[in-house]
């Protein structure tokens, strides 16, 4: 178990847990949260309270940076956050950081929510990847990292 | 003048009295006169739809999509303990045990129901499969998706739960699941059109009441479910986001 200084976007930075073992995603089943207009989560249901070993309190409130795992490159999710602000949807393969320091990997598809042309919120549900994906995209991320770490 | 109500195709032929009933009630409740016409095919729903020819829909969450963002309709309510989730099954003599046991070219059976389908579809991703490298045969009923598992026709069949459940105990034998979603956000609703705008708050106090009154439970019976639950317009609007994230 390795204690690791995150830093965030926000300017914000946490000390967490990471352990290199990996919880397998719940079967039949989709990850879902929301948030608002900022990216603050409203509303998560049970898959994502089971899967991160949060409790619903620790969630409600937060950026989903909760989930931001060391071994993610930024550049994944300024992807994220260009596509979804300028009202796409982005999808990607995400390792999450679990409360307990071990991981996850999630298919994410995130949808900008857009009433009346303007975006009220964020949505995003996940689904079970495969192992070919998980294993291609623990490749690219780490190349990816190292060249974020290189400038 | 008669406005014109319909149910998505997908619903189960059980309850093809249910609805005449429902309509009958329904009509007495608001005396207004409406005709119930149901179709055997989405796309003949569809096409009406698109020539504004509905007022009242219980509709699938594909539908719904289209109904409430170009159509102008309003959700009132959606069915109790009715979320539509999908069950994948083998035959019982299959070396298939999960998902991950499938392999690229495998036969795929379903039937003609949108929601019932993208949910199977990804549920088969973990084998890193998609419509691009399965054989897909699209059938006209679950009794035929089981009866080419039982026949080794296919590998897998997508069902919908609630018809898996209801299988007679002779088919059921004869097929086995291997995984089942339990998504439970994603449901059928009742939709009005914008020609009864001015009676959505009436139908929707109607509905979410009906278990209470006259007549009610009985009616709710033959449709197969206790109550409705009430729809307000954004929650109808976020499932369809999240359907919105299933076909990418
Ligand atoms: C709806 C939505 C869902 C998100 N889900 C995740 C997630 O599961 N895991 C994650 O690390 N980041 C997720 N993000 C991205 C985070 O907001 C954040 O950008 C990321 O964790 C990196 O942290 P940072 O931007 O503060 O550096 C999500 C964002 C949105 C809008």
């Amino acid at each position: 178990m390795t204690d690791i200084q995150l830093n965030y976007h926000d300017g914000t930075s946490d000390n967490r847990n990471v352990i290199d073992e990996e919880v397998p995603f719940p079967e039949g089943k989709l990850i879902v949260s929301r948030t608002d207009a900022k990216g603050v989560i409203t509303h998560c249901n049970q898959a994502f309270v089971d899967i991160s070993a949060f409790s619903e309190s620790e969630i409600i409130g937060k950026p989903h940076h909760l989930l931001r795992h060391p071994d993610m490159p930024a550049a994944a999710f300024k992807d994220l956050w260009e596509t979804i602000e300028s009202k796409s949807k982005w999808n990607g393969y995400v390792k999450n950081l679990r409360k307990d320091g071990k991981y996850y990997w999630v298919y994410a598809v995130v949808v900008p929510n857009i009433r009346k042309g303007k975006v009220v919120g964020y949505a995003s549900v996940r689904r079970k990847p495969s192992r070919t994906k998980i294993d291609e995209c623990t490749e690219l991320y780490k190349t990816m990292l190292a060249q974020e770490n290189e400038q | 003048m008669t406005y014109r109500m319909t149910v998505s195709p997908d619903f189960s032929p059980d309850f093809i009295a249910g609805w005449y009933i429902f309509n009958t009630w329904l009509q007495n409740q608001l005396s207004e006169a409406i005709h119930l016409e149901l179709f055997d095919s989405f796309d003949d729903q569809r096409k009406e739809i698109q020539e504004d020819k509905i007022d009242l829909i219980f509709a699938n969450p594909y539908d719904a999509s289209t109904l409430i963002r170009d159509k102008g309709f309003i959700a009132v309510a959606a069915p109790s303990g009715k979320a539509d989730e999908a069950v994948i099954c083998v035959g019982t003599d299959s070396d298939i045990s999960c998902v991950e046991d499938l392999k690229e070219n495998c036969n795929v059976s379903m039937a003609d129901d949108p929601e019932v389908n993208t949910i199977g579809m990804i549920m088969l991703e973990p084998a890193d499969l998609n419509k691009g490298n399965v054989n897909i045969s699209e059938l006209s009923n679950y009794v035929m998706v089981a009866k080419s598992l039982i026949n080794q026709q296919s590998d897998v069949g997508f069902f919908l739960k609630e018809s898996y459940d209801n299988m007679s105990k002779f088919i059921k034998s004869q097929i086995r699941p291997i995984i089942a979603s339990e998504i439970s956000v994603i449901t059928h609703s009742f939709l009005v059109g914008p020609q009864l705008i001015n009676r959505v708050d009436d139908i929707r106090k109607l509905l979410n009441d009906m278990h209470n009154l006259e007549k009610g439970p009985g009616v709710l019976a033959s449709l197969g479910f206790e109550h409705w639950v009430n729809q307000e317009q954004e929650d109808a609007e976020f499932m369809i986001d999240l359907m919105d994230t299933l076909i990418t």
